[in-house]
Formats: structure tokens, C-alpha cells, sequence
């Protein structure tokens, strides 16, 4: 964990009791919702179908026991007793009221959490690998870089009013869990071949109404450099980004408008002025913000223990272990995924309780420690493996055990119509039904990682266009319609996913999902041939064929 | 917010004004009385752009009880009740279509 | 339209002369970039300020030969959403070095004084005066600051990259 100081709780005071001063001031009627609106949206406050929703930032995805359970507070006491985790490392509150909101932001804030750009035009919350400081992948913590970027684009001066909104996330595994090539900025940090430590720079993926994936602008930046180069791409967008269109704000737009040669000089002219000025990262000022993450005190143990060689023998754990427990960089621990997607519930949900328990296990076995990561799930990074047996036991009885990740069933689906205001259709109810067609596990474990990902419109919140298969909903004449791609893939091979077909109405999707699938299972060279790399290795024709064959 | 006189209003059927109650963020409606209800039932129904354009003009004029007022489509069974017209609207009198987190 | 300047409320002494107003020889004047531009030499031999009002789409950077003849340059918000502006702001102060006064003008709200005052302006024009009689609250109710400007005010950022920036210097 990344420990604030004063510094940080000043600035959150400060910025909670300026909120307090802008919601009685609107209430009061001193401020109309047009001068409102952008001050509730800076701290993360929507209005949508129902009520008020408050989006609260998660930085890169880390948490400690004691802010979950401020959330699950939040989630009791000023909402309807849950919260829904996003794709972007965030929590979303659906039931909140305006009125309650100062009390809510001032409980959050004590414990360093807010919904200060979680909205607006400006640097959203900085993503990364959930596994982060965990995973024998990486070459470095990459929650330090996304820390500086944290502090260094907090409240910018420049950049909160930039076109449109700004997304940064960073891997530094090969392999990508933050989905970082569709990201305004994604940052792969490596090593060269001088061992030097650096970042390749993508910048312009994003999904939504006009896919791309990131063009590659530097291939390496030394790391010291990491702010005056963000600065400078930063300073070339807000000045040449358009502005007269909102479909053709966002940064991709610019750089596929300009080419990303010529938007890559003009960055790198801009660059040449400001690299080595006071952004520049000197060694000491990274070491200070890394000295200010605490590491768990790891005890010297041996992977396999005997606790956990007995606990294998029971096949229901055993399933869990293979499908939710990941390697560790610490000898005799893992790193171990919760799932949130309990087949027939909301994608992402967690009730207050569930929140609690989860602190509490954290406490228990995971260093107070926990992790949002993009695919809607929760992790507990630090775990001891002779732990694992009565951490799953404990899930297991939270309803937090479902052995599905990166299954089927494991769906990302955003809020869709039954909350957003922006929605066309509906998202969840689409999820839960194609989850109970595959509610035998065994059935789900048989066709392998597979990614389903459902957005209820274009602004693509579920990332349709990356998912193995996407499901996007639309309107059409009233009704709910969907269309569907496959062959999407958000990792270190992003692609963006080849539609099928014609949409086809909500009743029709989870049949044609399955009729995709079977198709996958009579076509794949054998069992290790995952369903992406047969789309990839046959193109569409045969599950188009097969899918709408039978409609 | 678009003024209403720049908004395209094409009325084919019964409408109503709603809009989301500023403190809490509820759905409510404009009655005849030019008050906000939070029951459908409660609110005006008018069939022609002109008397919807004058509820909603009536409804933005003071911007303090509730927010972000538009026109929706509404449907009249046999027995004269109001139902939503569309599923957005069905959703938001009824909830989300599936049972919550509990 | 109130003024203000360092903190107070000043009386504007500079005039927006209309399109097709003479340039009177008395009196500081405020002019669009386009007319600045098409008489800079004519206006070299004013005595009286003259400031330019420089448009948010158009390359600051133009200006640079100009500055030792203006008493004032003036950067536009047409809405407060359209952020152009700020960095015009810092590349003047920054790159450019334009020491003298840098004003806001447009949709100036309270709820963004600090960045303006941030990225360098030093006199704001706001659109509502209870905006500017709240000036000093706003303000005062910031008072840390993550990252480094060209500002000079202490920022945590900064604090740890261990330097700090001459006013007016490079980014």
C-alpha cells in the first residue's frame, strides 16, 4: 500500500468541504444545474435512471482493509446495501442522494478515497495490473508510476479541461491485464537491452463509437522522463484536439487524423522543451514515493506446504485452486482472485457485507490488502498458500468462491439500462441469463478461458469491442437489439472484435451465444485451442454460418 | 440543458413531463397542478406538442425541486390507467429488471 | 465586467476598441489578434499600452516576436470547458517568458481561479460579480498543490523532486 501523508488529507479536506459549499449552494438555489453539473461530475457525480450514482476512484486498483470497509459503510448506511465495481478500477454507488453526499465524500476522504475525476474532461484514474508488486511477471511495481502520475495529475491546472476525457494505464507484465492498448495512454514498462528501465508508449487506443488500438508513439522512454513526456502529449491534445465535435474529441481521433508520425514529432518537439525541467524524475524523488509503499513482512516459507497438499485431496477446493490461485513472486504464497461473478448475479456486484468479509479475510490472510481489477473481480495479492484452505472456506460461505474465472461465465458487463441514463439497452440481465446457461461449471471449465463482454450502448463502458465475444445493445424501433463480434481480445494482443451479423433481439442472445460456443467446441484442434485463437485461426465465416443457420 | 424551444418535439401519442428530484435524485412527474409527484399516475397526460412544450416550459422554469425534465411517452389502458411507454421508462418507475444484491 | 488583479478588484484601465474604431492616441487599448497583427507596426509608435486579445486557436507562439511592444495580453474562454487557454497561458509565461500581465477573460468562473492563477494569470475578468467578490474564499480554500507549474507556488511533486523552477523559467 501506498501510504498517504498530510499532504493528502489536506487536499481532501479541503476538496470535501469545497463539494459541501457546492451542494448547499445548489440546493439553496444559488447555483442552477448547468453551473452545477461539471462541479458534481469533478467529484464522480452522476445523475442517472434512478437516482444519483457516485463513482468513487480506486487508484490503480489497490485498497486497503480499512477503505473497503469505509465502501461497505457507504454502501449500508447512504445507499441500498452494495456497490458495483467497473472496468476502470472503480466503485459505483447507484442509490445515492445529493443530500447525503457531503456526509458520504467526508466518511470516504477519511480514509484517502474519493470521487475527484472519476468524471469530466481531465486524467481519469490512473489503471494497472490488479497483480501488481505480486506477480513473478513483472520488472517492476508498477503502482509506483501510476502513483506519480497520480500525484502529478491531481487537480492539473492544464489538463482538467481537456477535450474530452483522459485514460492512462499501465503493464509492466508481457502479459497485459490492464488492457492498456485500448487506453488513451498505455504504458508497457521493460527493460532494454542496456537493462535500463522504460516505458513504450501507446497513445491513442480507446473504445466507444470509434475503436482503435494505442499507436505506438515511443517505443522506449527511459522512466525518469515519465511526467515530462505525459506533459507533453498532454500539452499537444489540449491545444490541437478537436473540440467542435464530441464523437471526435477523444485523443485517438487526433492521432489517427494527424497520423501518429506526425503526432508523435509534435510530441516529441514539445518534449525537447520541457524534458529536462522540473518534471524531470531524478533517482531520489522515485525512491522517496517508493519508500512510501509498505510491502508486506513476507515469513520464509516453501510453496506447496502440507496444508496445502491435504486440501487438494478435496476436489471442490481443488477446482477453486486451479481456476482462482495464481503464482506469487514470494515463495509458499499466491495470489488469489475472488470472483464477483456468482452465476445469476449482477457482473461485479458486491454486497456491504460481502465488503466486510473481504476486509476481513484481507486482515486475516492477505496483509489488509485487496485489489479491483478490470474484469469486475476483487484479488487478494498477498496470500500465505498454507492460508488458502480457510480463506476458500470463508469465501465459499460469502458466496465469493464461484470457480469461474476467466470462464464463460466470468462476464464484464457495464450498468446498462437498468441504471444508466445513457444506456440503450439493457446489459446485466443479458449476463446473468448467458451465466445460468452455463451454470455447470464443468460445462464452462470444458470450453476454456473465454471472455464474453456486454455494453448496453456505444459508449462501450463493458468493453463489447475486446471481448472474446462482444455484445453490443442497441436500439432499434424501440426494442432492445444486440449485435455481436468475436475475436476481440483486450490483453498484449488487442484486437478489436469482427461483427457476426445482424443484431438480434434479447431474447435471442443467450441461445446464439451458446450456438457460437458449440460451434467453437466442434471446431477447435483440441481442448487447448482457446475459443479466441479459433476465431483467429478460421476467421468468422464458420460461426456465422453456424449462428445464423440456425435463426 | 437544450432549451425547449430548440428541442424537436414530435408528439404521437400521450406524453408526460418527468424529471429526477434534485435532493434525492427520484423519479417524479409534473401534475396538472404544475407540481412534481413521484407517482406516474399523478401526472398530466397531454397528446399535442403544444401543451407538452408548455409542461415542460412550465417545469424548467424553477430549477430547484427537479432536474433535468424531458418529455417521455406514456400508454392508457382500458381502464384510463397511465402505464410507461417504453422499457427506459418502465425501468425507471419499476427499478431495475432483475432482484437486487441483497 | 469586474477586474481583478493580485487579489483585488481593480478598475480595468484598458479599452476594447470596436472593429471599426480609429486607434485613439490617448488611453491603453485592448485589440483583437487579427487587427494587432495587421497594424503591430503602425501601433510600434503608440505611446499609450496597447494589449492584444489573442484568440484560443490560434498558435500562441505567434506572438513571441511581439511581446516587447504589448502591455497586456488577454486569453479566451469562450465556454469554461474549452481549456485551450491554460496552456496558451504556461507557454507564454514558460517558454516565452512574458512577464507582463496575463488576463482571463470570457467564461471566468470561481471554480476554476486556482488553475487559472496556476497556469499564470494574473488578472481574471469574471463573468458574475458574486464570482469575484468570492475571489479570496476560493482561493484561500486551496492551499496544496500536487504537481509543479511555472507558478512558483510550492507543490508536493515538487517538493520531492527537490528543485524549484525560477519564475518564468522552462517547464
Amino acid at each position: 500500500m501506498y501510504v498517504y501523508d498530510e499532504f493528502d488529507r489536506t487536499f481532501l479536506a479541503e476538496r470535501v468541504a469545497e463539494f459541501r459549499d457546492q451542494v448547499e449552494r445548489r440546493l439553496a438555489g444559488a447555483l442552477t444545474e448547468d453551473e452545477f453539473k461539471p462541479l458534481r461530475l469533478m467529484n464522480g457525480v452522476y445523475l442517472q435512471l434512478h437516482a444519483y450514482m457516485l463513482r468513487v476512484a480506486i487508484p490503480y486498483g489497490t485498497l486497503s482493509s480499512d477503505q473497503l470497509r469505509r465502501l461497505a459503510h457507504v454502501a449500508r448506511t447512504y445507499d441500498r446495501g452494495y456497490g458495483h465495481f467497473t472496468t476502470r478500477q472503480n466503485i459505483q454507488f447507484n442509490w445515492i442522494k445529493l443530500e447525503d453526499l457531503p456526509e458520504a465524500m467526508a466518511a470516504l476522504a477519511e480514509v484517502g478515497v474519493h470521487g475527484i475525476q472519476t468524471s469530466g474532461n481531465c486524467i481519469r484514474n490512473v489503471t494497472t495490473d490488479q497483480w501488481a508488486g505480486a506477480t513473478p511477471e513483472e520488472v517492476d511495481d508498477p503502482r509506483l508510476w501510476a502513483e506519480i502520475l497520480r500525484q502529478y495529475s491531481t487537480a492539473h491546472p492544464e489538463f482538467s479541461y481537456l477535450p474530452r476525457k483522459f485514460k492512462i494505464a499501465i503493464t509492466a507484465a508481457d502479459h497485459d491485464r490492464a488492457a492498456t492498448k485500448v487506453h488513451d495512454i498505455g504504458l508497457r514498462l521493460h527493460r532494454n537491452a542496456e537493462g535500463t528501465l522504460g516505458f513504450e508508449v501507446l497513445v491513442g487506443g480507446g473504445l466507444g463509437r470509434t475503436p482503435f488500438i494505442g499507436k505506438l508513439v515511443k517505443p522506449f522512454l527511459p522512466a525518469e522522463h515519465l511526467l515530462s513526456y505525459v506533459e507533453a502529449i498532454m500539452r499537444v491534445y489540449n491545444r490541437f484536439g478537436r473540440r467542435d465535435n464530441i464523437y471526435k474529441a477523444r485523443i485517438k481521433i487526433l492521432v489517427h487524423e494527424i497520423g501518429a508520425e506526425a503526432f508523435a514529432a509534435e510530441v516529441e518537439k514539445e518534449w525537447e522543451a520541457i524534458r529536462e525541467g522540473v518534471l524531470h524524475l531524478d533517482s531520489d524523488v522515485v525512491a522517496d514515493i517508493r519508500s512510501r509503499f509498505v510491502y508486506p513482512a513476507f515469513e520464509t516459507l516453501a510453496d506447496n506446504p502440507p496444508e496445502l497438499a491435504a486440501a487438494l485431496e478435496n476436489p471442490a477446493f481443488a477446482t477453486w485452486h486451479r481456476n482462482s490461485v495464481h503464482p506469487h513472486k514470494v515463495p509458499g504464497h499466491a495470489i488469489v482472485t475472488i470472483s464477483l461473478k456468482p452465476v445469476g448475479a449482477p457482473p461485479g456486484d458486491a454486497t456491504a457485507d460481502q465488503m466486510d468479509e473481504i476486509a476481513a479475510l484481507a486482515d486475516a490472510y492477505g496483509f489488509r490488502e485487496i485489489r479491483v481489477g478490470h474484469e469486475q473481480n476483487l484479488c487478494l495479492p498477498n496470500v500465505a498458500q498454507k492460508d488458502l484452505p480457510a480463506l476458500w472456506q470463508r469465501l465459499e460461505a460469502a458466496g465469493l468462491a464461484t470457480p469461474n474465472v476467466n470462464l464463460v461465465n466470468d462476464i464484464i458487463a457495464c450498468p446498462g439500462l437498468d441504471y444508466c441514463s445513457l444506456a440503450n439497452a439493457r446489459a446485466i440481465p443479458v449476463a446473468q441469463e448467458i451465466a445460468r446457461r452455463f451454470a455447470d461449471l464443468d460445462r464452462a471449465r470444458g470450453v476454456g478461458r473465454l471472455h464474453i463482454n456486454i455494453s448496453g450502448c456505444i459508449n462501450a463502458c463493458g468493453h463489447h469491442h475486446v471481448g472474446h465475444i462482444g455484445i453490443l445493445g442497441v436500439e432499434k424501433n424501440g426494442q432492445e437489439f444486440y449485435q455481436i463480434t468475436v475475436g476481440g481480445r483486450a490483453d498484449e494482443h488487442a484486437q478489436l472484435g469482427t461483427l457476426l451479423g445482424p443484431a438480434v433481439p434479447y431474447e435471442q442472445v443467450p441461445e446464439l451465444i451458446e450456438d457460437i460456443v458449440d460451434a467453437y467446441l466442434e471446431l477447435r484442434q483440441s481442448p487447448k485451442e482457446l475459443f479466441v485463437d479459433t476465431v483467429a485461426r478460421l476467421g468468422i465465416d464458420p460461426f456465422k454460418e453456424r449462428v445464423y443457420a440456425a435463426h | 440543458m437544450t432549451s425547449p424551444l430548440q428541442q424537436k418535439i414530435k408528439v404521437t401519442g400521450p406524453v408526460v413531463v418527468t424529471a429526477n428530484r434534485l435532493a434525492d435524485g427520484v423519479v417524479v412527474w409534473r401534475t396538472a397542478g404544475n407540481t412534481w409527484s413521484t407517482q406516474l399516475a399523478d401526472a398530466a397526460v397531454v397528446t399535442n406538442a403544444a401543451d407538452a412544450l408548455a409542461l415542460l416550459e412550465g417545469a424548467q422554469k424553477r430549477d430547484t425541486d427537479a432536474v433535468g425534465p424531458y418529455i417521455a411517452p406514456v400508454e392508457r389502458d382500458a381502464e384510463g390507467l397511465i402505464h410507461p411507454g417504453n422499457l427506459r421508462e418502465r425501468i425507471r418507475v419499476a427499478g431495475p429488471t432483475f432482484d437486487l444484491p441483497a | 465586467m469586474p477586474l481583478i488583479e493580485n487579489g483585488r478588484i481593480v478598475e480595468d484601465r484598458f479599452r476594447r476598441l470596436a472593429d471599426d474604431e480609429a486607434v485613439p492616441a490617448e488611453g491603453a487599448v485592448l485589440l483583437p489578434a487579427e487587427r494587432f497583427l495587421k497594424e503591430a507596426e503602425a501601433l510600434k509608435g503608440r505611446a499609450a499600452p496597447v494589449g492584444v486579445l489573442w484568440p484560443n486557436n490560434r498558435r500562441i507562439e505567434e506572438i513571441a516576436p511581439h511581446l516587447p511592444a504589448l502591455a497586456l495580453v488577454a486569453l479566451h474562454f469562450p465556454i469554461f470547458r474549452d481549456g485551450r487557454a491554460y496552456s496558451q497561458a504556461r507557454l507564454l509565461r514558460e517558454r516565452l517568458g512574458w512577464r507582463g500581465p496575463l488576463r482571463a477573460t470570457g467564461n471566468v468562473l470561481r471554480d476554476q481561479f486556482v488553475f487559472m492563477l496556476r497556469a499564470g494569470f494574473d488578472q481574471l475578468e469574471p463573468s458574475k460579480a458574486t464570482d469575484a467578490a468570492a475571489f479570496a474564499e476560493e482561493v484561500g480554500s486551496h492551499s496544496v498543490f500536487y504537481q509543479p507549474t511555472g507558478d512558483g507556488r510550492p507543490s508536493i511533486l515538487r517538493a520531492r523532486l527537490g528543485r524549484v523552477a525560477p519564475a518564468g523559467a522552462a517547464g
